[in-house]
């Protein structure tokens, strides 16, 4: 039978609030998704009232002061701090970005932070990304060639040719545009989603790659492809400025010129 | 103390850590047909090498005439002749096929006209040993790192490579022969712990920039390979070596590449004074990095420091223009946008010199052998342990690292390290039995530190030991505030001792990762400035205003610094290499080091 309503412990409840401490000139509250998986309880929002002089001037910098100074069980996934590595990847504000290039003074009132939607939850802001990365390998992101490159220098690529991987080559895997994707929260399943698909184009439009055609045969299927309905969520909240919705279309492109 | 029941694996070789050298060893290896793991506290692509930007050197001479042993005598000269030269030699050498091989795994370099590798100059990098300025650093855009560690991910991942992400390495297992005979690590996810059993196990931690306030590095990077060094007894070298890269985000601290000034950038004063031609008058804005480190900070002390408190450098590229920019140095245009506010295109970028690698690190041979002092022997190997990347110190950067010789030396040790373990382990041998002594000790710290109930929270302690580094170990050094660094340095690692855990679990329980990381950056700290004030010469990042000059009869060695429980440390030394591995390239014997 459908099931109209969420299991009783999916629903999130109210959490404990701390407040800043008195004389704080810039207060600003921040809700956080908490989820403890060894205690059995539903997940709860946190609120942290943060004095902003007291830490620095992105998401990240206060939901550390919040680990430093108020709370240190919360666990979140954090490491270069100036979004290259792609792991402080959250939904803030409710869009998917990186906490460290999200300035807090860009969002207006209360500052709301959960972990990246529809992905099943580790602890707090920590998802599971064993499927997403999985099929990330899925599309065999790699160079593939039969002719051996020269033995003793590079393979030869013209600036035009490499200029094709711009806007490609730069996907940090942070996840942001897969889970924003409501096609992949459908299908997540069998839909590649933006992420692998932006990367098994990147390798497409690689002059060096000789393996195009069994490529597109791979993705030449209902689901893997073609769940893409050009919503457009994966560009809008790509912290890095890609599009990974475009890539989509020109392989779409590739299997129709193909057949042609 | 609590049961742990641990989850035994027995492979031929285990890397710990997923960064550029441990994907190039995991990868390598698994291509040898060795069994491998690969522990690593992040997913791969997370790695700190992802921050790179500037490029990767070979002497290709893509762009104009070049000669390995060019590459070879500025690295020398670089590392102020304390780098070995044998190593060097390899390094260098071995440069062109190791980026040869990564453009043919598909790394997505930037091109010159004629389709070779884009490669661009970068400082210390000469022609015909210090005449000319050499076009060696092999570029994609300034995103070098980011697309090489994707590079090498892809490639394990074609290889089948076998990773253990999002585990913890809590420590080395070693027997009571002193031989290391796998590694216990913790799995975030699930909370079970795991040893490891390895005929090697090879260290790839990265750096510890993470002990300063102020640094380039990731949090991530924590030296905990060197953390489990020391707690086996074990010493590291030249660990006073520290570089503060010249231009970090004012304030921020994140990186922005060198590649800016080989790309025709500038650093100016407050009157707006191209300094860098007072203080390296050939090399400019390109002197190596420990030469514009002490140069800006010697502006800023004498009062020609930019901004409101002139403590801070400016760094032009607006005369670049906007297609240079957008095609050579897009990211650094993104990441000055985001943390200095700053429109590239129009205005200079507000910087200052911020820690960003340790030159010193686990003493290694070129093989990636960890080797030690041992009853005379400078060369001792220890037997199951080898150690690669920043994490070692092989040495190659000697005190002082030239830019892009980093990406470099990931790889190329990276595909020295498999290449030994080829030739040394016959694919599956059985493992000796262990006795329960060496993986109690693991356990019973582990557990200690999971129930640590004390009245300093693990943030407290961390900012303070960060403060002191920050404070007395910086550019330029005294003794005298190094002892006093050293004096609260100590009283921090008795604080340790009541540090305070909040999270009691064992499913992502960060609180703790984060205390058993400062464990670690603690003995890094110590060890970095006791080494410091010990070492009484000036040479290549390590500046002592005491002792202003290099003293090559007495400190041309390394340093080898060991630590017992207590933080109390011990020194000796090994001596520089100074032979070649071949007759194709000679010694270069120390001179003056001028730019």
């Amino acid at each position: 039978m459908a099931e109209f309503s969420l299991p009783k412990n999916s629903r999130v409840m109210p959490g404990k609030t701390v407040s800043a401490a008195n004389g704080a000139k810039r207060k600003r509250t921040f809700r956080v998704y908490r989820y403890d998986p060894d205690n059995g309880d539903n997940p709860r929002v946190d609120s942290y009232e943060i004095d902003l002089d007291k830490c620095g001037p992105m998401v990240l910098d206060a939901i550390i002061y919040i680990k430093n100074e108020v709370d240190p069980t919360l666990a979140f996934r954090r490491s270069c701090r100036e979004g290259i590595c792609g792991s402080c990847a959250m939904n803030i504000d409710g869009t998917n970005t990186l906490a460290c290039t999200k300035a807090t003074e860009s969002i207006k009132g209360d500052v709301k932070i959960y972990p990246l939607p529809h992905m099943p939850v580790h602890k707090d802001l920590v998802p599971d990304l064993k499927h997403f990365y999985a099929q990330y390998a899925s599309v065999k992101p790699w160079l593939q060639a039969e002719s051996p490159p020269p033995p003793d220098r590079e393979r030869l690529q013209s600036k035009e040719d490499r200029e094709k991987l711009d806007g490609l080559y730069e996907c940090i895997l942070c996840a942001c545009c897969s889970t924003s994707c409501p096609s992949y929260w459908w299908n997540g399943d069998r839909y590649l989603g933006p992420a692998a698909l932006l990367q098994a184009y990147r390798w497409l439009v690689d002059s060096r790659d000789e393996a195009t055609g069994e490529r597109l045969d791979e993705l030449e299927d209902p689901f893997k492809l073609y769940r893409c309905h050009t919503i457009m969520n994966c560009a809008r909240t790509c912290p890095k400025g890609l599009n990974p919705a475009e890539a989509i279309a020109n392989i779409k492109k590739m299997m129709v010129t193909r057949t042609l | 103390m609590a049961a742990y029941p641990l989850i035994e694996h027995k492979y031929d070789v285990v890397v710990v850590g997923a960064g550029g050298a441990g994907l190039r060893a995991t990868f390598g290896m698994a291509a040898e047909g060795l069994t491998t793991a690969c522990i690593t506290k992040v997913f791969p692509t997370r790695s700190h090498t992802v921050a790179a930007q500037g490029g990767m050197s070979a002497a290709l001479g893509n762009m104009g005439p070049d000669d390995w042993r060019w590459h070879m005598y500025d690295t020398i000269k670089g590392s102020d002749w304390l780098g070995d030269q044998d190593a060097i030699e390899y390094m260098c050498r071995e440069a062109i096929p190791a980026v040869i091989e990564l453009e043919h795994y598909g790394v997505p370099f930037s091109r010159t006209e004629d389709g070779r590798i884009y490669q661009r100059p970068f400082g210390g990098m000469t022609t015909n040993y210090g005449e000319g300025i050499a076009q060696r650093t092999c570029a994609a855009a300034d995103r070098t790192g980011h697309a090489i560690l994707h590079t090498l991910y892809q490639q394990s991942l074609k290889h089948n490579a076998e990773f253990m992400i999002e585990y913890f390495a809590v420590d080395l297992v070693m027997d009571d022969e002193g031989v290391c005979r796998g590694v216990i690590a913790w799995n975030l996810e699930d909370g079970s712990l795991h040893i490891f059993r390895a005929h090697q196990v090879l260290l790839a931690t990265g750096g510890y920039g993470r002990a300063y306030f102020s640094c380039t590095s990731a949090h991530t990077c924590t030296g905990d390979g060197n953390g489990m060094i020391l707690r086996a007894g074990l010493p590291l070298q030249d660990m006073e070596f520290t570089q503060f890269h010249p231009t970090g985000i004012y304030g921020a601290g994140c990186l922005i590449t060198e590649g800016v000034r080989g790309e025709g950038g500038y650093l100016t004063n407050a009157k707006g004074e191209r300094f860098m031609e007072r203080y390296a008058p050939n090399a400019k804005d390109l002197a190596s990095r420990d030469v514009v480190s002490r140069s800006m900070t010697i502006e800023i002390r004498e009062g020609r420091g930019v901004g409101k408190d002139a403590d801070h450098i400016h760094l032009h590229l607006e005369h670049l223009g906007p297609e240079v920019i957008d095609e050579r140095l897009p990211g650094i245009a993104e990441s000055a946008a985001i943390f200095a506010g700053v429109d590239v295109t129009r205005e200079p970028i507000p910087v200052l010199p911020t820690v960003h690698y340790n030159m010193g690190g686990i003493p290694t041979n070129y093989h990636g052998e960890v080797v030690t002092l041992r009853n005379g022997d400078p060369d001792s190997v220890v037997p199951g342990l080898m150690s690669i990347g920043e994490a070692a110190c092989v040495s190659v950067h000697g005190a002082n690292r030239l830019g892009s010789n980093s990406l470099l030396d990931l790889v190329v040790f990276g595909r020295a390290a498999a290449k030994r373990c080829a030739a040394t382990i016959k694919p599956g041998m059985p493992h000796p039995t262990l006795s329960s002594n060496a993986t109690d000790r693991v356990l019973s710290r582990f557990d200690g530190l999971r129930h640590a109930n004390g009245s300093e929270p693990t943030a407290k302690l961390r900012l303070s030991m960060q403060k002191i580094m920050q404070e007395c170990a910086a550019v330029f050094r005294t003794g005298e505030v190094m002892e006093d660094g050293i004096k609260r340095l100590r009283e921090v690692k008795a604080a340790f001792e009541h540090v305070k855990v909040s999270d009691r679990s064992l499913t992502w329980n960060t609180d703790l990762v984060e205390t058993l990381e400062l464990d670690n950056l603690l003995g890094n700290a110590i060890t970095s400035i006791e080494a410091a004030a010990n070492r009484k010469e000036s040479r290549g990042a390590h500046a002592r205003e005491d002792y202003p000059d290099r003293d090559d009869e007495n400190w041309m060695k390394h340093t080898l610094t060991w630590i017992d429980d207590k933080g109390n440390v011990r020194f000796d030394y090994r001596p520089v290499h100074m032979y070649t591995l071949s007759n194709e390239c000679q010694v270069v014997p120390p001179k003056k080091r001028t730019y």
